[in-house]
């Protein structure tokens, strides 16, 4: 029994390389900036969604509100970047810790409350965040915050034009968590945190310690974001609490792991694959009339996907097929 | 601050107040029915809302005259969502409580979009009411007549719900609620009274919406903010209970009128969702919640 997880985890790998090498070349082939832009938000997404799995789906607490964690890390890195000059290597780490501190923060109360009352707690906190970032006018307030350009360099992560530097730093980020969540799968954390989202009192029961469980599995999926939120302040050059900080924005992280597959190593990446390119050409070509349609479109994929592949996308690709996702 | 300054804050807010609570309500009941959160509640009773002006524009009769029409189409669109979505989301075998969640919030977006595409995206009024621009001066209060007859019947609609509760509907409701599988065995077909629940659920969010169109602007995103509402009302309220419902809708009401005097306007709803956080360290199933 145990050797066929190592086996399975040993396959995971080996499939996570060859897909990192196809990955690398990817977009090379595409040299019009509007695809590679999709790509490197396709990666963004997925790598957030990584993120919020952590959480949401491997201990399933049921997180609507990261984008908290998300505009937290964005604001910490850019603020340090424009006031100190601080390069965002170094920001983004900084970042990972104000956001991961924060999630133990938010968790310490919100973890008392199970279900549906959890879930809108985190949709509050994310709203206080919010109204309170847009008056705090010492931080840009509404209007936000613009990253200066210092020139094309990797050290400041600043591009003029050029969008293939940054397909790879968002592919080392989703890389990044991708590891994380491979790692916790086979810890003993792992093992915890998934009897706590199955079975909270027969994990008690047989020993797991619940709270410390949720609040650990909080600081890496809070932190993790974080660092999405850093690099794609450098991206984007300008911040503001209604881009990086905003209700649709915590859905839009956690929708690619449930549409792909709530708590599988995979799901995240599939479901931002089908999601994004979707979301993004739909409101290109359907949205620029303002009619609707591409919202109607996007409404409509969410409600298939989770009626009809209630496991994930995931679960089209797995042989054998006995559900078992986790 | 004047004795009529507190009186006019906590008047407002109570009339305010009202309207969030009957929108909670709808949300309480469903959810208190069959555990759902319906993550689109916002977005149906914008629906009511463009029922109402369109029917305005058309007929040029007051909404309030039309306001049992409204209530009877929200009834068969709430009962269509249950039928259509929320009967399939119930079925699923994996993932059950996140395939609801992101059913519902499916459903939201969908309607934006299809709001967006027929109305388009600009705010529109109702104008030209009865009631409309005319208020009521109680001594130095000053009183809007159409907020005033949103609270009143909003009142009305939650003595309708409690009745409703003491019916032999209502009790199938409520035993339903109790054991959703045992009232199959004395013969209540729980997926009619589910579909009823839906039906009830959406019919208040008619009434809510008829009478908030009558002074707030319809736009494609009008419903998030009061959703929004709507779920911190519940939650503080406590799942399920329609008494929980009103008074912690009262409460909101008057917290978010308080909030918007002492803080900035823009600031007005983080006084409203302190007070749920911190009655929530307390009491982490709401104020009345059992579930």
């Amino acid at each position: 029994m145990q050797n066929a997880i190592t086996l399975r985890r040993r396959r995971e790998l080996i499939t996570a390389a060859i897909l990192l090498v196809l990955l690398i070349v990817l977009p090379l082939p595409f040299h019009d900036p509007y695809t590679r832009n999709l790509m490197i938000l396709t990666l963004l997404y997925a790598a957030l969604a990584q993120s919020w799995n952590i959480l949401g789906g491997t201990c399933g607490q049921i997180s609507l509100g990261h984008s908290l964690y998300f505009g937290v890390g964005a604001y910490v890195s850019t603020l340090l970047f424009v006031w100190h000059g601080v390069p965002p290597w170094l920001g983004m780490w900084a970042a990972a810790l104000v956001a991961g501190l924060l999630a133990l923060l938010v968790g310490w109360p919100c973890f008392r409350l199970s279900g549906h009352y959890y879930a809108i707690a985190t949709v509050v906190v994310q709203e206080i965040a919010y109204l309170l970032f847009l008056n705090w006018d010492y931080i840009g307030g509404a209007s936000g915050v613009y990253v200066p350009f210092h020139g094309q360099s990797w050290m400041n992560l600043q591009f003029r034009t050029a969008k293939l530097p940054y397909f790879y730093v968002m592919l080392g980020f989703f890389a990044l968590t991708w590891i994380a969540a491979w790692l916790i799968e086979g810890s003993r954390w792992g093992f915890s945190w998934r009897a706590v989202k199955d079975d909270v009192i027969a994990a008690r029961s047989l020993g797991v310690r619940v709270f410390p469980s949720k609040m650990a599995a909080a600081a890496i999926s809070g932190g993790l974001t974080g660092i999405g939120g850093a690099i794609f302040a450098q991206f984007v050059g300008y911040i503001d609490p209604d881009s990086i900080l905003s209700g649709p924005l915590s859905i839009l992280i956690a929708l690619p792991a449930v549409l792909g597959g709530v708590g599988t190593l995979w799901g995240p990446l599939l479901g931002a694959a089908v999601l994004i390119p979707l979301r993004e050409l739909s409101s290109t070509f359907l949205g620029s009339s303002g009619s609707g349609v591409d919202l109607m479109l996007y409404g409509a994929l969410i409600m298939v996907v989770a009626l009809l592949r209630p496991q994930g996308l995931v679960s089209l690709f797995q042989r054998g097929g006995n559900g078992s996702t986790s | 601050m004047t004795f009529d300054q507190i009186m006019q804050v906590a008047l407002s807010g109570l009339l305010m107040g009202l309207i969030y609570a009957l929108v909670a309500a709808g949300l309480s009941l469903i959810f208190g029915l069959m555990d759902v959160v319906n993550f689109a509640h916002g977005e149906l009773m914008m629906v009511a809302m463009y029922a109402a002006f369109t029917l305005w524009q058309v007929s040029g009769l007051d909404p309030m005259i039309m306001l049992p029409l409204v209530a009877l189409l929200m009834f068969g669109i709430g009962m269509a969502v249950y039928r259509l979505l929320i009967a399939r989301a119930l079925a699923v075998r994996f993932n059950k409580g996140m395939v609801q969640i992101f059913v519902t919030f499916g459903l939201a977006i969908f309607i934006r979009g299809a709001a967006q595409m027929v109305f388009g995206g600009e705010f529109r009024a109702v104008t030209g009411t009865v009631l409309a621009d005319r208020s009521w001066h109680l001594g130095g209060v000053f009183l809007p007549w159409p907020q005033l007859a949103a609270g009143v019947v909003c009142l009305l609609a939650f003595g309708g719900l409690y009745l409703v509760g003491r019916t032999e509907f209502g009790r199938a409701l409520e035993a339903t609620r109790e054991d959703r599988d045992a009232v199959a065995l004395i013969g209540i077909d729980r997926d009619r009274i589910f579909s009823l629940g839906w039906g009830l659920g959406a019919a208040t969010l008619g009434v809510a919406g008829v009478m908030l169109a009558g002074f707030y602007y319809v736009s494609p995103n009008v419903g998030a903010n009061f959703a929004l509402i709507a779920y911190v009302t519940v939650a503080l309220g406590g799942f399920g209970s329609l008494m929980g419902a009103l008074v912690a809708g009262l409460l909101i009401g008057e917290v978010e009128a308080v909030t918007a005097q002492l803080l900035e306007p823009s600031l007005k709803q983080v006084g409203m969702f302190a007070i749920y956080l911190a009655v929530l360290m307390f009491r982490p199933r709401g104020l009345f919640g059992k579930i």
